[in-house]
């Protein structure tokens, strides 16, 4: 058993006590304790580890009844960072956000016209169905190749390919109609 | 908020916590679950006519030992599930006994049954809506499970999802057999068993966003 094990367990007993000091002590020596461990999991530049860290020390607080002393501490620490880490990870995916002091790119130049052509392009793949969107999307905007897509979405990369097709289809068959409409 | 702030304030509350976690509010969701559950039986299907006299036979009994042994393991496995970095082996080990014997139970009776028998030993009546029944009887109690799990720390939200829709099922099963009057181990044994697993694979299937905490 380690040494942080036996110190972290006395601290732990003795708060679950009670003992407001060592409770303290406790999650003191937590907070340097995820630090290391989220800089370790997160890309050097990431802003989210002390976001991280106090998000996980909340946790810890409101579950600490969760934790049956006859268990070693440590893994049930690292079970619930672990959860947090991997919670962060799936929203990180699902809306991709990017840093304060980096966001000044996102609106540097005059990109209206870039803008305003994204905007047609959103619209006419509004009209498609999810799936092919997605495809769309992943494939044609975001560079991703369809072997990717297919690891991603669990499809086979076929099914995948057969999608992307149709949805291009699609899409040029909307365009043209629009044309149509435009040139009437 | 500085890291150092947020210790400060949490560390302000008083740190006890009582042992038993939060398994005795889940252990009470769960009694209400089944209270629901049971209403819900008695007003949409009503008890078996012949309940009195079938308490005095074995295979009520073993309807009942079969169902409630599940649920019992299928809780600690919930509990367990319920604690971060708590092992599993032991519970997911003890839940295969309750079924091996009724598996050996069933496989004993259509041995023994005459050849004519066996599929109305299998089949009994009420197949077609037996599992259906226990599914729809387990879902106020899978409801009352995940809120009590949600209020421990599950970090294996699929596998705490499945546990839990596997408690809902066998609990739910134990209610139906109020009900139902099929008295075949091998009925049981395929029938009510696939009842508690198409609970417990919805509990899987449904974990990973309604366990989120």
């Amino acid at each position: 058993m380690s040494a942080a094990e036996v110190h972290l367990k006395t601290l732990m007993l003795a708060a679950l006590a009670g003992d407001k000091a060592a409770y303290r002590g406790l999650l003191g020596a937590l907070g340097e304790q995820l630090r290391r461990y989220y800089r370790r999991r997160l890309p050097p530049s990431d802003a989210n580890v002390e976001d991280l860290v106090q998000e996980t020390l909340i946790a810890i607080h409101s579950k600490r009844g969760t934790y049956d002393t006859a268990l070693p501490f440590t893994p049930w620490l690292y079970a619930i960072a672990r959860y947090k880490l991997l919670d962060h990870l799936r929203r990180v995916r699902l809306r991709p956000t990017v840093p304060l002091e980096e966001a000044g790119d996102l609106f540097a130049g005059d990109e209206s016209e870039a803008a305003s052509a994204k905007l047609d392009l959103e619209k006419l793949l509004a009209a498609l169905p999810a799936s092919s969107q997605a495809i769309i999307r992943q494939v044609k905007l975001q560079g991703l190749s369809t072997a990717d897509v297919a690891a991603r979405t669990g499809k086979s990369e076929v099914a995948v390919r057969v999608g992307l097709h149709r949805g291009l289809k699609a899409l040029s068959e909307k365009l043209r109609e629009r044309q149509d409409r435009a040139d009437r | 908020m500085q890291t150092a702030d947020l210790i400060d304030r949490l560390s302000s509350e008083d740190p006890i916590a009582p042992r038993s976690g939060a398994v005795v509010p889940l252990a009470g969701l769960l009694v209400g679950g089944c209270i629901v559950s049971f209403l819900v039986m008695w007003a949409w299907l009503g008890f078996r006519p012949d309940l009195a006299q079938a308490v005095a036979t074995s295979a009520f009994w073993m309807k009942f030992a079969y169902t409630l042994t599940l649920a019992a393991l299928c809780f600690w496995l919930v509990e367990r599930l319920g604690r971060p970095g708590a092992g599993i082996a032991r519970p997911q080990r003890m839940i295969l006994l309750p079924l091996a014997v009724i598996f050996v139970l069933a496989i004993a009776q259509i041995a023994t049954a005459p050849a004519a028998l066996r599929m109305h030993l299998l089949m009994g009546a009420s197949s077609h809506v037996c599992p259906w029944r226990i599914v729809a009887l387990s879902l106020p109690i899978f409801v009352a499970a995940a809120l009590g799990l949600r209020r421990l720390a599950p970090t294996r939200l699929v596998a705490a999802g499945a546990a839990a829709g596997l408690l809902a099922g066998a609990m739910g099963a134990w209610i139906y057999a109020f009900h139902c009057d099929e008295s075949a181990a091998p009925f049981i044994a395929l029938w009510y068993t696939l009842g508690i697993a198409t609970t417990g694979a919805i509990g899987g299937a449904s974990g990973k966003w309604l366990l989120r905490w």
